[in-house]
């Protein structure tokens, strides 16, 4: 008889998703189920769904869930947290919604150090009110809000949230991966691994940023996006791990050493 | 338990406790910032958390994902910061979530003043935020009821898993007064399991999501079919309104309600020796409004003055009750201005007279 080798996590519904063709809300959706599966969490996790792409992450994930309003997912965790605090409480948000509406939501989360942990998918855009301008947006980047690409002198630069997060003088875990290519996904899992194995220790806050593509709305073929974003992104948004609770930080990931020498963007 | 002095603003928060609420998410805002503060040194005492969230936004939100997980909380704020709150307060009632919250009126419109005020009518009984919905409203006259209804407001939410706001204004925050916590309270409504709530699915139970999004229009209209049902409920079944000399003759009937009505009883008692006749009606639910009770009362008498600290926004609901059967008069001060007892007897004695004018129907 054949082994199975390779299944649905338990913690990922049996459902197709709406996500578009390329898009990686589908790889990273499987590497969270896979890490709530491997640590025996999801029956004790509560996922907070955002606003954009992932709005109905509730319907893809087998373990509860509690919508959000726009931007306001990490309050909303910190109140099933602060509640039931035996529960893993885990918001999954996009771009717009966490570094744009819902900046001081995330900061100030971050700063309580409330036990939760944070899956943050930049994609650099507005995926879900077709292609408008985000905080992350590159300069030069074109969107249906600044159809001349971004300029820096109007919009500012791109904010980057696990850098700005890790400031912060609060113990927390905070992480920056992408999914563009199966090694990336790999390590990927590894930083969202340890995020939810420092909540499930009770130990501190934990964001793990995941780089993502968006085919539909950046205009480009899913094949050319990964090379886009490899290109663009990953310059100016280094991978590697920026904070730990113990204090040491800015160390680079397993795949983070190489990017961040050779594409810094300063 | 023995009667104790308490300012408004403390029993308001002692209730909720007692009603074994141990979760409370709250911002800074005067005249209401003694609920926070008490809340801050109480709840630890009794295992509960308090956060001091960073904005009325997030606050709300922290109480919606609170509520999501089926425990008792509430929040208290005052007018600016019940506007921030709207937003979670629609998510709330859309994902049929209990809580409970205050709101200790302060003058409007903007940033306005810190004095008292019952400007935020409209806002608690009208919608406030956006979409279909209501909240259950109970409006205190002092700091023993004000305690009372607390504790009654978390029964209620919890048996109609909708959000129950408690309206106080500036001087039910500020006042102090004797109070009592009943032992061996007995709950006002049946409290069904919270089944519904979102905990983990542990030992295999279907996944609870709390939600209020629905893209199918028409399941979006079968659940506000629904939310309509339990409002209709409310409406049947929670009408809480107190009359004062009803059962004697009158002239004016007067409808107030919250601290305003107990100047206007000052009033209307000093008229009694006048000769001058006033009742008074004095709703404690505002959602559901006593329109039965009201237009019942001014049945016996030849005009109505409704008394408020505002422009007059419960004339609407007055007007309402009466359908053009009886002259509706209306005095209010704003701005953080109060009534006397001397202002209103002189509006009643103003209308019993004929002197005054009636307010112009909407």
């Amino acid at each position: 008889m054949a082994e199975t080798v390779f299944r649905r996590p338990e913690a990922l519904a049996d459902v197709t998703t709406h996500y578009c063709p390329g898009c990686t809300h589908g790889v990273i959706h499987r590497l969270v189920g896979e890490v709530i599966d491997e640590l025996g969490l999801r029956e004790r996790t509560v996922g907070i769904a955002p606003v954009g792409c992932s709005v109905l992450a509730y319907n893809y994930f087998a373990t509860d869930f509690h919508e959000a309003s726009h931007g306001r997912a990490p309050a909303v965790a910190t109140g099933v947290k602060r509640a039931r605090p035996d529960l893993i409480v885990f918001s999954y948000q996009g771009d717009g919604d966490l570094a744009s509406i819902g900046m001081a939501e995330i900061i100030h989360c971050a700063n309580r150090g409330e036990k939760v942990t944070v899956v943050f998918v930049n994609n650099a855009i507005y995926g879900m009110t077709g292609g408008q301008m985000a905080p992350t947006t590159m300069p030069g980047q074109v969107a249906t809000t600044c159809p001349l690409g971004r300029d820096v002198n109007l919009a500012g630069w791109p904010i980057r949230v696990a850098e700005l997060v890790s400031t912060l003088k609060t113990p927390a875990y905070v992480a920056r991966a992408s999914v563009h290519s199966p090694l990336h996904a790999v390590a990927a899992k590894e930083m969202l691994r340890t995020a939810f194995r420092y909540q499930k220790e009770n130990v501190c806050f934990s964001l793990v940023e995941i780089l993502s593509t968006c085919p539909t709305n950046w205009g480009i073929p899913p094949a050319e996006s990964t090379a886009w974003l490899e290109k663009n992104m990953l310059p100016y948004y280094p991978l590697g791990t920026f904070k730990t609770p113990g204090g040491e930080d800015r160390a680079p990931g397993p795949l983070g050493r190489g990017r961040r020498g050779s594409g810094h963007a300063e | 338990m023995a009667k104790k002095l308490m300012k408004g603003s403390e029993a308001i928060g002692e209730a909720a406790i007692q009603a074994g609420c141990r979760l409370f998410f709250g911002y800074p805002i005067t005249p209401q910032n003694e609920i926070p503060e008490y809340m801050s040194h109480r709840l630890p005492q009794v295992g509960g958390t308090f956060v001091q969230a960073e904005s009325e936004v997030a606050a709300s939100n922290m109480l919606y994902g609170a509520a999501g997980s089926g425990e008792r909380v509430f929040t208290s704020s005052s007018s600016p910061g019940i506007s921030l709150m709207q937003e979670a307060i629609s998510y709330l009632a859309g994902s049929e979530l209990p809580c409970v919250v205050v709101n200790i009126m302060r003058a409007g419109p903007g940033l306005g003043g810190i004095l008292p005020s019952q400007s935020d009518y409209f806002q608690a009984t009208k919608g406030g935020g956006h979409g279909d919905y209501r909240l259950l409203v109970l409006a205190p006259w002092s700091v023993q009821e004000a305690a009372d209804l607390v504790q009654d407001a978390f029964d209620l939410a919890d048996y109609y898993r909708n959000p129950v706001l408690v309206l106080g204004d500036g001087l039910i925050g500020q006042m102090m007064e004797p109070v009592e916590f009943r032992t061996g309270r007995v709950p006002c409504k049946p409290l069904p399991p919270k089944d519904w709530a979102a905990t983990g699915c542990k030992g295999g139970r279907a996944t609870n999501i709390i939600n209020s999004l629905f893209l199918d229009p028409q399941v979006l209209e079968h659940h506000n079919q629904k939310l309509q049902a339990k409002y209709a409920a409310m409406v049947r079944d929670e009408v809480r309104c107190v009359e004062y000399g009803t059962e004697a003759d009158y002239d004016v009937l007067v409808v107030a309600y919250g601290t305003v009505a107990r100047v206007c009883s000052t009033a209307i008692e000093d008229l009694g020796a006048e000769g001058v006749k006033a009742a008074m009606v004095r709703p404690v639910t505002l959602f559901p409004f006593p329109y039965e009770q009201v237009r019942r009362a001014a049945q016996k008498a030849k005009a109505v003055l409704v008394v408020e600290l505002s422009t007059g926004q419960m004339v609407e609901d007055v007007q309402l009750a009466l359908l053009g059967t009886r002259p509706v008069h209306f005095f209010g001060r704003q701005g953080g201005m109060l009534a006397t007892p001397e202002e209103v007897a002189e509006q009643i004695r103003a209308i019993a007279a004929g002197r005054s004018g009636e307010v112009a129907h909407g």
